[in-house]
């Protein structure tokens, strides 16, 4: 661990109120700005919450494979502990998506699972990809090692991220809207208002929670350096082995 | 790159007089083969279904080849002598995906032939040009990739397991591209068509950029 020390805690507590602001804020225009779907009535409002939840999760998993380009470049671990929690709370946005989107598929389409939908199948594939990431670490025991290996798994699934969209799309025929074309998927203005602001709140959600995560596992190493300094190596239970970097 | 074909003529030399790993492909990807004639309970088969059932064994056999690539580096002080000689690491990244190509193309020599025989009724010989190609490409997607992720999978305590849990999802948009390709190949209505080409131009952009991805992070599994 390198000497400069570093806090994530800074401006937590001001992040944190103003992502519960934006939430509130785009759940009040969900709710009561946004017009009914004529086609498909109230339960189009999942959309708001799924679509943004499957857009930061992506743009997650990128920014972990970005991280750990920092770690291969630097060989500071900090890089990797950025990688390793940006991935893991993909992960976890990652799976509601795909929850919330099954839930949508069910009450417009009628199926649990639609796989002519190239963004779902692309989707769901991206996940089972990254839900490889913990067991990988966790079975790797050097943590220099794990590191490495860690981050080079996060770069290569990283770009395979936007690849594997392509492929799977020139795969099938549209049946989603297609909200993120260059036209702007012909939303009606009210509800994009409301779906950008929904995505702004769910990509600070985040920001927060990443920063939360960050500052925790930094304290935690930073409470164990300082026992070992002041107490000595005994006074340690040895750490246990683990899929998170330390 | 001599490194490199002096690399790829060891292993070579090393399969021939063993025999450990391509003879285990061809037996795994004949009795697949078996077991789809009886799972999907048919004589024959054609157009879509048939590239499915030839992509997935396929795939099945070059997981075993995926998961042995490394096995003897590791466990006979491979990686050590290669690490101490003063040569360029990325020969070792092109090697091992150059043998497991060859693997791959001699597993197919025989697998596609048996497929032909067992699973397909008309003749091979119309859409085997076609199919040649498509398998080429596809190929070189499971050399590099499988490369990769044995690399990665061989300095884990559960080797068997990751290798294949992180190179399946890497590869399953080569699979479709590959699937998607050989589909019409094998449909026979028309004779000898060519592959289609946005499947075929997917699958070269995949070999491209994984073979540069490898290149770029290759170096940091083999560092001690």
């Amino acid at each position: 661990m390198p000497s400069r020390s570093t806090t994530y805690g800074t401006g937590l507590r001001g992040l944190s109120i103003a992502t519960l602001v934006v939430i509130a804020a785009a759940l009040t225009m969900v709710f009561y700005y946004a017009p009914l779907d004529a086609d498909q009535g109230f339960i189009q409002k999942i959309f708001y919450i799924h679509v943004p939840l499957a857009i930061v999760s992506l743009l997650g998993f990128v920014f972990g494979g970005l991280m750990a380009v920092g770690y291969l470049l630097t060989g500071d671990r900090r890089w990797d502990m950025r990688s390793y929690v940006a991935i893991h709370l993909s992960l976890i946005f990652g799976i509601g998506a795909l929850v919330t989107g099954s839930i949508w598929a069910k009450a417009s389409w009628g199926h649990w699972w639609v796989w002519s939908e190239p963004t779902l199948v692309s989707f769901l594939i991206v996940v089972l990809l990254f839900c490889t990431y913990q067991p990988l670490r966790f079975s790797i025991e050097d943590p220099e090692r794990q590191s490495r290996y860690a981050s080079v798994f996060a770069i290569v699934a990283g770009a395979f991220v936007p690849l594997n969209f392509i492929a799977v799309r020139l795969a099938q025929q549209y049946v989603h809207p297609r909200v993120l074309t260059l036209t702007g998927g012909n939303l009606p203005g009210s509800m994009m208002l409301t779906f950008l602001v929904s995505l702004i709140g769910i990509a600070m959600l985040f920001a927060t929670l990443w920063k939360y995560e960050m500052a925790s596992k930094n304290a935690r190493s930073q409470v164990r350096r300082l026992r070992r300094t002041l107490l000595g190596d005994d006074a340690l239970a040895p750490a246990g082995r683990s899929a998170a970097p330390s | 790159m001599r490194t490199a074909l002096v690399l790829l003529r060891k292993d070579l030399r090393l399969e021939l007089r063993t025999l450990e790993t391509v003879p285990a492909m061809v037996l795994l990807a004949l009795v697949t083969f078996i077991v789809f004639h009886f799972g999907l309970d048919r004589d024959t088969i054609a157009g879509q279904e048939a590239a499915g059932v030839l992509v997935a064994t396929l795939l099945f056999a070059a997981m075993l080849g995926v998961n042995r690539l490394f096995v003897a580096e590791r466990e006979q002080g491979g990686f050590d002598a290669f690490l101490l000689a003063p040569v360029d690491r990325s020969a070792m990244l092109l090697a091992k995906a150059a043998g497991l190509f060859i693997f791959l193309a001699a597993l197919e020599v025989v697998a596609v032939p048996a497929f032909g025989l067992f699973l397909l009724g008309p003749s091979l010989a119309p859409p085997l040009p076609g199919l040649i190609a498509v398998l080429a490409l596809a190929d070189l997607a499971i050399a590099v990739i499988g490369t990769l992720v044995s690399a990665i999978a061989i300095h884990t305590r559960a080797r068997d397991l990751i290798g294949p849990v992180i190179g399946l999802p890497l590869l399953l948009p080569a699979l479709i591209a590959t699937a998607r390709a050989a589909g019409p190949l094998l449909r026979f209505t028309h004779a000898a068509g060519a592959p289609p080409g946005k499947w075929l131009a997917v699958l070269a952009l995949y070999d491209l950029v994984f073979a540069l991805l490898a290149y770029a992070v290759f170096d940091f599994l083999l560092e001690d």
